[in-house]
């Protein structure tokens, strides 16, 4: 019996094998997105928890880092939509602090405020291919979505972000 | 210069530009063990349940039962449209 059949015949130590596998991972993920370490924890354990409810149902041939990727995307979409825009991308880069000229400050909450200005649903695209660099493969992979809906995605933020920064001065 | 060259290039600078404003976080992980956080959530599901449900879900609910109360004929005719 491998660790996903355990798991699915309801042992909760096999459980935690999976958890602690993937925790990280799954983490790493959603604090790409939501860019806020308290609420990436939250939503790490109610990814999780999705997984356990499902154990019944579970494919143990099936691939369950993916799975919870997908489970843990979706979880961050929904809490960028939630979220106040004020407790997103809040942070200064270290740089600022090291004593930048106020245009290069300015020009960074223009570049921030531009991302905020975004959907959701494209925000999470820009942050993950043009930020973190993750591939277009994985991000597609995450979304549920083809490989060319997430360039159209991240051709229309672009062409977003563009115009927005034009109009802040920004993009040259 | 073709229009997809165009795009990667302002992709490319895009890029170097987001970068600059909001740091990639890349591969950072929780320092806390979240383990006992699961272990809760795992034996406390049926707290979880009134949370999940909407709170006009159970207005609702309320002024049916309350309906019903004051306005007992009322439920032959809601047994007859169920």
């Amino acid at each position: 019996m491998n660790l996903l059949e355990r798991f699915a015949a309801g042992q909760v130590n096999a459980f935690e094998a999976v958890f602690r596998q993937h925790q990280r991972e799954v983490y790493g993920w959603i604090v790409r997105i939501v860019r806020d370490p308290g609420a990436a924890e939250d939503l790490t354990v109610e990814a999780f928890w999705r997984l356990y409810q499902k154990r019944d149902r579970l494919d143990p041939s099936g691939n369950c880092a993916a799975w919870l990727r997908r489970v843990a995307t979706n979880l961050a979409i929904d809490h960028l939509r939630r979220a106040r825009p004020v407790t997103l991308l809040k942070e200064e880069p270290a740089e600022a602090k090291r004593g930048d000229c106020v245009e290069q400050q300015q020009a960074r909450a223009a570049i921030r405020d531009a991302m905020m200005q975004l959907s959701p649903k494209l925000r999470v695209v820009v942050q993950l291919v043009l930020i973190e660099d993750e591939t277009y493969a994985a991000v597609a992979d995450s979304l549920g979505i083809s490989l060319s809906a997430v360039k159209l995605r991240v051709f229309r933020a672009t062409r977003i972000l563009r115009k927005k920064l034009k109009e802040g001065g920004v993009w040259p | 210069m073709s229009l997809e060259n165009k795009h990667d290039g302002d992709e490319k600078q895009l890029r170097k530009l987001l970068q600059d404003a909001i740091p990639p976080v890349g591969g950072s992980s929780s320092s806390h063990n979240l383990w006992p956080r699961m272990l809760r959530r795992i034996e406390e599901p049926s707290s979880r349940l009134s949370s999940r449900v909407p709170w006009f879900d159970w207005a609702l609910l309320g002024i049916t039962a309350a309906a019903l109360l004051f306005f007992p004929a009322l439920i032959p005719a809601l047994l007859y449209h169920l």
